[in-house]
């Protein structure tokens, strides 16, 4: 809410945040273009699938998340609310932390069944021979 | 006194504190109805966002390959050189500038400044505008001239080394030697139209490693979901910038008009579509992030 800062104050933090969310950017980007071989073609550590990527999507995760947290904060005036408002906004958001583990494991493993869903669509299935009875058969004495 | 009398006269203080309550004028969390409800608004489609982008994570971890942003979203307007990420950085550029004149004209609302909160709230409008701009163009570029689509996906990864042939199994060849090609690189295959419907070229392959090692098999279309996963999230949240724009124009003309200099509670209208706008710009954070920087 208004009021905890002068006028002044608060137009000093717009163009803080002005700086900040720009300069944030420029970096992400500038380290995008550079770690995957943009600006140096020898330097592909990004996309190598190694610890180097790994790293990469840390920073690059890092720096979305406190891009959020600033906009949340200033720009939306969450810090100046009060804290019930804050956890009832915030903590249902925690939710999502399982949601991203089991849902990227859940993909994990769709992609490491590709080979075996291609296999058995390929499969030819014999047919049975002639004159026999096919499928299950019920034990006579089961009531059907 | 005895026992029930004390209890009963406990209740009837509680419902006198309790009559006050619900009289209103007390605001829950100190905020007013409408800023409490925009918020939880904000809650809700932030779990659809998340739902999106978290079904777009596990598609792509179910994928052998993805496409590179920095390949895919390579393009200018009016620059024919390969430009990656540079216009998409000046579109988050677009959305983080008009943030900030929406705040201005939050800030000005509390004083109560009409003619500063229609200003900032022009340019936040022009932004938007200019967003969705943007927006159009990078559509036009993947769908027209490199025919994408939700059911097609022309851009795609290399799975293994190899060797470009032709059709017949004879190797391509170009600038006087053959085209050697390594896992993971970036390929694009170039559509034509035929009969009114658009034609991927083929192209083929002679593998040298990876589990195909010795065959030939044709290139195929990267993973197709990337189209649809694009379209759709994207889309979605230019759908919302398209009605905050509507939203914040219709509220800027009420405050030309002076409806809520009359309201005397410090232009609450602007600070609630502030609230959405801002949200906007904190979706497209993420929506940059998985699509263009992972």
């Amino acid at each position: 809410m208004a009021g905890h800062q002068t006028y002044e104050e608060q137009k000093q933090l717009v163009f803080y945040g002005l700086k900040l969310l720009g300069v944030i950017t420029i970096l992400e980007v500038a380290f995008a273009l550079f770690s995957k071989g943009h600006i140096i073609p020898s330097v592909t550590f990004g996309k190598d699938g190694g610890f180097g990527q790994y790293l990469y999507m840390m920073v690059m995760i890092g720096a979305s998340l406190y891009k959020a947290y600033f906009i949340i904060f200033y720009f939306m005036h969450m810090a100046h609310e009060v804290r019930g408002l804050v956890v009832s906004v915030l903590m249902p958001m925690t939710l999502l932390i399982w949601a991203i583990i089991a849902f990227f494991q859940e993909g994990t493993r769709w992609g490491a069944s590709r080979e075996n869903i291609r296999q058995r669509n390929e499969e030819v299935v014999q047919p049975a021979p002639a004159g026999k009875p096919q499928g299950y058969i019920l034990p006579s004495n089961t009531k059907g | 006194m005895s026992e029930s009398s004390v209890a009963h006269a406990h209740d009837t203080h509680e419902q006198e504190e309790d009559n006050q309550l619900w009289e209103g004028g007390q605001e829950p969390m100190k905020a007013s109805y409408g800023k409490l409800m925009m918020w939880y608004f904000l809650v809700s489609d932030a779990f659809t966002f998340a739902g999106f982008l978290i079904a777009y994570g596990a598609l792509r971890f179910s994928s052998p390959t993805w496409p590179e942003a920095d390949f895919v979203f390579a393009s200018f307007p009016f620059v024919k050189a390969h430009m990656p990420l540079v216009f998409v950085t000046f579109m988050t550029f677009v959305l983080i500038i008009s943030s900030v004149t929406m705040v201005r004209a939050v800030q000005e609302g509390h004083r109560e400044n009409r003619r500063g909160v229609v200003f900032w709230m022009f340019l936040t409008v022009l932004g938007g505008a200019t967003f969705l701009g943007c927006q159009a163009y990078e559509w036009t570029t993947l769908i027209k001239y490199e025919n994408v689509s939700v059911t097609r996906n022309p851009f795609g990864r290399y799975t293994a080394d190899g060797e470009l042939v032709d059709v017949n199994g004879k190797p391509v060849v170009e600038n006087g030697g053959p085209v050697s090609v390594k896992k993971d690189q970036s390929y694009i295959l170039h559509g034509h139209e035929h009969d009114g419907q658009i034609q991927l070229e083929q192209r083929y392959i002679k593998y040298s490693s990876g589990p195909y090692a010795g065959q030939t098999r044709e290139i195929g279309q990267g993973p197709k979901a990337f189209g649809a996963l694009f379209f759709f999230i994207t889309g979605f949240h230019g759908f919302h910038v398209f009605s905050g724009v509507l939203f914040l124009a219709i509220i800027m003309i009420n405050a030309m008009g002076g409806l809520y200099a009359t309201r005397k509670n410090g232009y609450e209208m602007v600070e609630k579509i502030g609230l959405y706008w801002h949200f906007v710009d904190l979706v497209w954070v993420f929506v940059f992030l998985v699509f263009y920087l992972l």
